[in-house]
């Protein structure tokens, strides 16, 4: 197939970008849109011309790395697909693509569409975790867990980070992601000792990173490639006033 | 040099307890003045840096990495094995050391072994106080699956993502600890060059992928944690940051590569489908505890593989291997794979494929079931492939996808420089000539959370009086001067070809010489072949924009660079090893019924190779393995 892309370069975080177009012949209907992007980069760089830059590693949709907004939807037109799993069999002979970086102030864009993902480091720094030293722990079956319980959890641990709900948002709210990692541990006995501070205090950084409010849009959810439910920012919700009621009471 | 491997005196049970019990030990004050540099921050790197830094120690992290939460480690999906024995089939320390041992075709040390089994169930423990999801059954406790190789149910899995969650798990407890202030974490700085003074690991060179800037750090050890290098395949089923420069630049520095060409071919990945193809996608094995692996009997048979009546079809690892069937271990499932393709009797439009099956289990098991063992495996089949493994067989073919091979460590995880650490797969590892599936996640935990943390203290307990290291010294000024001459003379290249140009025809070298199968001929050829690609790319590279920016074909290009020297030194050992033995196969060397044949006289040993300077031949030391509870025999999974 042949397509025309319209691709987002800019040369770092202070430049202005701009859309540059490319023509590509040629392209294998079961290439993946990353190899897409290999061939297209090859071509450049056989034309003397400096690449595009992207971020991408495993290519398996796991990691959470790959992160390109296709045709104004993050990751492309495919439900529950990230970037490095959707494949050319999905676009037409002769289409244009644009591609653009995650747009959010709090991701700045590094280059062309490389973006800068740290807040989120920073959010979980700042709780999404259970204090547990390494050497600490009794033995695992000490505590069982409700198997029902336990597939909640897994359903929200199964974020994996890459800030398309931030990206897909018109607030850039991190909710979703940040409902995730509250939900996975407050819905586990582990996690229950610090369930409170754990929601206030990544709440109070998701703040302090300059993320945007959730107005219940649900353009997360729809764009999310681990199918990550809205019912999780309810759950936040939740747990969020329960801690600030006992906290007041404190 | 002697190889000291300074295994612990006793019997292989008392051993570590042994060890731990006079070990050097560090005040909490004097932990507070010693700094350690990790690098890498996958599950080995991140489960130290956090269990260093609540010790005590100061711990400065980096990943080349945007976060610690992408490293590879994230994909491994079937599960990580434990002795727990929550079956009661049977498990047992002692077992799952015996099954590690024989699955490594008894190349591996057999106290590091035992050790790895011990502290394997300790590993389940943390995980699970630190919040991962592992798969429950209804009452409410752990499940457990069984994995190629072995014949008890020891295997832990959170759905096919096991991988992600235990390192989402080490990832927290490391955030955790940069919130505390614990930890200072680099990202995006990869790491080029350890600095060495007076014989010791003092620091090393990072350049900020960001900016470019070139940077130093001093520290009082520093601890490799950079994963395999199976990309010096160009395809395989690793990330596609995966490389070797961190390990070789410290080989280079005076560290030991041990059993360079141990490679393992997974049998289980999607076959490669274009040349514009960037990396091979794994199918956890797990799947062939309900999938059956097959060929059509007849050469050549195009027919569609629901036309192909049962009695027209060759399940060969079951008709092969009765007792094991489709479960075992991966190095001869990958070698028969290759032989039935070989015959001619291989599918799809390449015949590089072979089935793997679900009807059966469907029928048995009914879809529901299927579906909640594997179904996001069978997403993931059909996203990439566009075909529905409900209603088709998936095609298979193996795939490079772990290296047992790395820096020579002894019972200390220290390799042969003072100071310098190895853990993870980056190390040459306890997996000998072949891995099991399910142990590589175990190793790695167990050496960043349960083993490092405490032999580290053996070397730090003795720097306490050495004062901080200084990054002014001259030796970081001559780092970081070659660091900088080697980026600029790449650029002066200014050649034709892009840096994937060169990476692919390296890849296809190795596959095709130096891969599943390999022979003197093969070999020699490899040798010379890599020499001109490697020429080539010196003369002829095109790096595009400028050192002092984001520019991942700069990042790209000082990879290659090393992966074309290691290439040379994998062959080099290829050779040398006259023997076949785990995920190493000479064509010389088989049995009269194809398997490997290993020469236990010869080379029961670990080569462990010294750099000898640009250009020249490696010298080769040899640690000799001595059985002295596990008693070597031909593998038989018949
Ligand atoms: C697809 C797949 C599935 C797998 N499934 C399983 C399984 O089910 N069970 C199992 O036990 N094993 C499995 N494995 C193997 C296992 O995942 C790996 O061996 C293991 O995760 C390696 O962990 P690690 O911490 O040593 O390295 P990695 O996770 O690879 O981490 C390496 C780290 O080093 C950093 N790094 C590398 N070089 C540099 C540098 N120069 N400077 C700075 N940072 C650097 C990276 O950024 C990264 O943080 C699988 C492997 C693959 C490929
Ligand atoms: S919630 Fe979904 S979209 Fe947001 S970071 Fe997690 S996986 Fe990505
Ligand atoms: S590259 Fe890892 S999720 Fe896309």
């Amino acid at each position: 197939m042949n397509l025309t892309l319209k691709v987002w370069r800019q040369k770092n975080s202070s430049a202005k970008g701009t859309f540059e177009t490319y023509q590509l012949d040629n392209v294998d209907v079961h290439a993946s849109f990353l190899e897409m992007f290999d061939v297209l980069n090859e071509k450049l760089i056989n034309e003397g011309k400096e690449p595009v830059a992207f971020d991408h590693d495993c290519r398996e949709g796991i990691c959470g790395t790959c992160s390109m907004v296709i045709n104004g939807r993050a990751h492309g037109p495919l439900q529950n697909t990230t970037t490095c799993q959707l494949h050319m069999r999905h676009f037409k002979d002769g289409d244009t693509i644009v591609v653009e970086p995650w747009r959010s102030k709090a991701f700045p864009v590094l280059k062309d569409l490389v973006v800068d993902r740290g807040a989120f480091d920073r959010i979980i720094a700042a709780g999404g975790f259970v204090s547990v030293n390494t050497g600490q722990a009794p033995d695992a079956n000490t505590i069982p867990v409700k198997k029902e319980k336990a597939e909640l959890a897994f359903d929200a641990a199964a974020c994996i980070g890459c800030g398309a709900c931030v990206a897909a948002c018109k607030n850039s709210s991190a909710m979703l992601f940040v409902s995730a990692k509250v939900s996975h541990l407050a819905l586990l006995p582990q996690g229950n000792a610090e369930r409170y501070s754990r929601v206030l205090n990544m709440v109070a950084q998701m703040d302090k990173e300059g993320f945007g409010s959730c107005t219940n849009t649900n353009a997360c959810e729809a764009e999310c490639p681990k199918g990550i439910s809205v019912t999780n920012i309810a759950r936040l919700n939740r747990e969020y006033l329960a801690a600030s009621l006992a906290a007041q009471k404190k | 040099m002697a190889l000291d491997s300074k295994i612990p005196a006793g019997s292989l049970e008392e051993k570590w307890t042994r060890f731990r019990s006079t070990v050097k030990l560090v005040s909490p004050a004097n932990k507070r003045k010693l700094d350690v540099l990790v690098i890498g921050t996958g599950l080995a790197g991140a489960s130290a840096a956090a269990s260093l830094a609540e010790l005590g120690y100061r711990v400065s992290a980096f990943t080349f990495h945007d976060s610690p939460r992408r490293a590879h480690s994230i994909a491994a999906q079937g599960g990580i094995n434990a002795a727990k024995n929550y079956r009661n089939d049977g498990d047992s320390t002692y077992r799952l050391f015996y099954d590690t041992i024989k699955g490594g075709d008894y190349r591996a040390r057999e106290a590091n072994v035992y050790r790895l089994a011990e502290v394997s169930g300790n590993i389940i423990d943390q995980c699970v106080a630190q919040g991962v999801p592992f798969a429950r059954e209804y009452g409410g406790l752990l499940d457990n699956r069984s994995f190629g190789g072995v014949q008890v149910e020891r295997t832990f899995y959170a759905r096919g993502q096991t991988g992600q969650q235990l390192l989402i798990g080490a990832y927290q407890a490391l955030e955790r600890q940069v919130g505390l202030g614990n930890v200072q974490m680099y990202t995006r700085h990869e790491m080029l060059d350890v600095v060495i003074r007076n014989g010791r690991a003092v620091g090393i060179i990072v350049r900020d992928l960001i900016t470019g800037e070139i940077q130093r750090h001093a520290g009082h050890a520093v601890v490799l944690a950079t994963g395999g290098y199976g990309n010096v395949f160009f395809l395989s089923t690793n990330a596609m940051g995966c490389n070797v420069t961190a390990i070789w630049k410290a080989h280079k520095k005076g560290a030991f590569f041990g059993n360079p060409c141990f490679t393992q071919i997974h049998p289980t990945c999607l076959p490669q489908h274009g040349d514009y193809q960037s990396k091979l996608t794994l199918m956890s094995e797990s799947l062939r505890n309900d999938g059956r692996v097959w060929v059509p009997k007849a050469k050549g048979d195009k027919r569609r593989p629901e036309e192909i009546p049962d009695a027209e079809r060759d399940y060969y690892l079951e008709r092969k291997y009765p007792s094991f069937g489709n479960l075992v271990p991966r190095d001869i499932a990958s070698r028969a794979a290759k032989e039935v393709c070989d015959e001619g009797r291989g599918v799809g439009t390449t015949g590089l494929a072979v089935y793997l099956d679900f009807a059966d289990a469907i029928k048995r098991l009914g879809q529901k079931v299927v579906e909640a063992r594997y179904g996001n495996l069978f997403e993931m089949y059909e996203k990439i492939t566009g075909d529905n493994p409900y209603q088709t067989p998936m095609m298979i073919y193996p795939a490079v996808h772990y290296t047992m091979g790395g820096l020579w460590v002894d019972y200390n995880l220290s390799t042969t420089v003072p100071g310098l650490y190895a853990i993870g797969e980056c190390n040459f590892s306890d997996h000998g000539a072949n891995r099991l599936g399910a142990s590589a996640l175990m190793q790695g935990l167990a050496d960043g959370y349960f083993i490092l943390p405490y032999t580290i203290g053996e070397y730090l307990s003795g720097e306490i009086l050495a004062g901080k290291n200084d990054a002014k010294w001259s030796e970081f000024d001559e780092a970081e001067n070659a660091v900088k001459s080697k980026i600029e003379r790449l650029f002066s290249i200014k050649g034709k070809h892009s840096v994937d140009h060169f990476h692919r025809q390296l890849g296809k070298v190795m596959w095709d010489d130096c891969g599943m199968a390999r022979s003197k001929d093969s070999l020699s050829r490899a040798a010379v072949e890599i020499r001109k690609i490697r020429d080539a790319f010196w003369n002829d590279v095109r790096i595009t924009g400028a050192p002092n920016e984001l520019n991942p074909e700069l990042e790209k290009a000082l990879r290659v660079a090393d992966f074309f020297e290691l290439g040379e030194l994998m062959v080099q050992d290829a050779m040398h090893r006259e023997e076949s033995c785990g995920g190493h196969f000479r064509l010389e060397h088989q049995t009269p019924d194809g398997e490997a044949l290993r020469h236990d006289d010869q080379f029961m040993y670990v080569a462990a190779y010294e750099y000898k300077g640009d250009n020249q031949q490696e010298a080769m030391h040899k640690e000799d393995l001595k059985y002295e509870v596990v008693k070597p025999s031909q593998r038989s999974y018949k």
